[in-house]
């Protein structure tokens, strides 16, 4: 396991494209502590970002999950190519002939992405624990260590979407035109979602079925955590809104990516078996 | 002796195209073979089969006596498909790593490969600044790593120039003189013979010799022979029963045996006879004869 990984690095780290991306995604990771330092002062309003809430425990964990989930495409660009490069130059035959399994092959891709996952997991656990202790009204061990379900989904969501990543990557061979089908599926989700809802059944039925999509089922996992802010939920409250919404991870949005994941990696597989290169 | 690979009744079908039609043959260790035939015969197909780069429709092959899985065999063979794959970005020490880690052999033996093929100077530029020659000079480096078992090439000269093949020649003689079995897959005759010494001669996937290169038509070659009196020597070497076909052309006269003699006896004979000749040379038809009678009969 260890020597697939280390081919896979080696492929990796020499890539210069690839290397600036990865740092790129690490730095901005981390550059979420800047989020600490916005301040408005106009006159009399004063507006600390850090001080509405937003790096309260546990909201935090919800929090930067979520944003650091968006940074996910450049790792996504660096996992499309590392595929469709292998294509391109004809590498990939290349291994085979040196001795490499179709299934060795394709481990060490995953190995590969779910290193990334759970670095960049890590990375999210550390640095808001550092950002909450700063920032976070409330200290007590038992808050700080709540709500920690947002991390598993974190990951498992990375994992997720890096599969299909890899998946587009095998299909298309070409990198440019696998990001493109990326963002051609994100679309194509809507509008299923859209023709269900409108002509096939309730708008509630599509809802339900669209928890189903691959891309949608991801997304999923963790939901947007600004209305659970209280500045947001005292405007709600005002105009008379009522803003109680269903923030929370269960399992079977877990299940729901864990099988899409299974899928991307065995008609991975699967269409490099039956390939001939 | 040893075998080193075994193939069975393979067959490979393009959807309508028959590649590969129910080859069979075996390698065995120590011996130089060709693969040869015209473009487009399944050479290469039938080298992606055996390097599991190619799903064959059926048949079988096995490395080693079939001790081993394809992949494991495959650490033991080193092999360079058509044009050299490596990954643009990283230099000849990168990539020859890389190799060794797929391999699973320690990195020990790059220095001494890279010398081998004369790349050693360039060990630290990028791949992609490696003109042809150097690139397939890299691949054969690349192959030799793990200092494999049989060395497999395809068309190693295909696209160089004549500095370029001559260079690739010289390596794959060196190679060949260290006992290394080699499967050379051409369709340059005179590659062939100049250091193969069995053949397997395919023609649209169908298998039409394999076996020693000598043996190879059941010939026992011809003499080319001049004389001051041509037609006397026509008309005695017609009587004789040792001789079949008989051509004069451009004052050398061409008789082919059908039956085994040396030039010594011949000589003496003719002697004998009062013919005295100024040239005489006994031949066996060169590999691009034997291969286009060989074709043509089918």
């Amino acid at each position: 396991m260890l020597r697939l990984l280390q081919i896979e690095f080696i492929k990796l780290w020499n890539n210069r494209a690839s290397k600036v991306l990865i740092i790129s995604y690490f730095v901005l990771l981390t550059s979420i502590a800047l989020i600490a330092a916005i301040k408005f002062d106009i006159g009399p309003v004063e507006f600390h970002l850090a001080d509405q809430g937003i790096f309260n425990f546990p909201y935090i964990w919800h929090f930067n999950t979520f944003v650091t989930a968006l940074f996910k495409l450049f790792l996504a660009i660096v996992i499309v190519s590392m595929m469709s490069n292998e294509y391109s130059n004809k590498t990939i035959k290349q291994n085979l002939i040196d001795g490499l399994s179709k299934k060795e092959f394709i481990t060490s891709k995953v190995l590969t992405v779910i290193s990334f996952a759970l670095i960049s997991t890590i990375f999210v656990f550390v640095v808001s624990m550092i950002l909450g202790l700063a920032y976070s009204d409330y200290n007590e061990m038992s808050i700080i260590f709540s709500d920690l379900e947002f991390l598993p989904a974190f990951f498992i969501k990375l994992v997720g979407f890096f599969s299909f990543c890899l998946f587009l990557g095998i299909l298309v061979k070409r990198s440019a035109f696998a990001l493109g089908f990326l963002i051609l599926w994100t679309i194509f989700e809507q509008v299923v979602f859209g023709l269900l809802g409108w002509k096939v059944m309730s708008w509630e039925a599509a809802k339900a079925v669209k928890r189903f999509f691959p891309l949608e089922s991801m997304s999923n996992l963790i939901k947007e955590p600004f209305t659970r802010l209280s500045a947001v939920q005292n405007i709600g409250q005002q105009i008379g809104e009522d803003m109680k919404f269903d923030y929370h991870v269960y399992w079977y949005e877990f299940f729901i990516v864990i099988i899409w994941t299974a899928i991307f990696i065995y008609l991975s597989y699967a269409l490099l078996k039956k390939r001939d290169l | 002796m040893e075998t080193i690979l075994t193939v069975n009744h393979l067959t490979k079908k393009f959807g309508y195209l028959t590649a590969v039609k129910d080859l069979s043959f075996t390698i065995e260790k120590g011996n130089v073979y060709g693969i040869l035939g015209p473009n487009g015969s399944g050479k290469s197909t039938t080298l992606g089969i055996i390097l599991n780069v190619v799903n064959r429709t059926s048949g079988e092959f096995s490395w080693f006596d079939g001790s081993t899985t394809t992949h494991d065999a495959l650490k033991k063979v080193g092999a360079i498909i058509e044009r050299p794959n490596f990954y643009p970005y990283m230099d000849a020490i990168q990539n020859l790593r890389l190799v060794c880690k797929i391999k699973d052999v320690p990195e020990t033996k790059i220095q001494e490969k890279l010398e081998l093929v004369g790349l050693w100077d360039r060990r630290n530029s990028k791949f992609k600044t490696y003109s042809l020659g150097m690139k397939q000079r890299m691949a054969i480096a690349s192959a030799l790593l793990n200092d494999p078992e049989i060395l497999i090439l395809d068309e190693p000269t295909n696209g160089l120039d004549p500095q370029g093949i001559h260079q690739i020649r010289e390596i794959i003689k060196t190679i060949a003189n260290q006992g290394t079995t080699i499967l050379l897959a051409s369709h340059l005759l005179d590659e062939v013979e100049k250091v193969c010494s069995h053949v397997i001669i395919l023609r649209k996937g169908e298998n039409l010799y394999s076996g020693p290169v000598d043996s190879m038509l059941a010939s026992h070659g011809f003499f080319e022979l001049r004389s001051t009196d041509l037609d006397q020597l026509q008309t005695l070497l017609e009587k004789s029963a040792s001789f079949g076909k008989i051509e004069v052309f451009n004052g050398t006269l061409t008789a082919y045996l059908k039956e085994e003699m040396d030039a010594e006896s011949l000589n003496k004979m003719l002697f004998e006879k009062g013919i005295i000749l100024s040239h005489l040379v006994k031949r066996k038809e060169s590999l691009e004869e034997q291969f286009l009678t060989l074709t043509k009969n089918q």
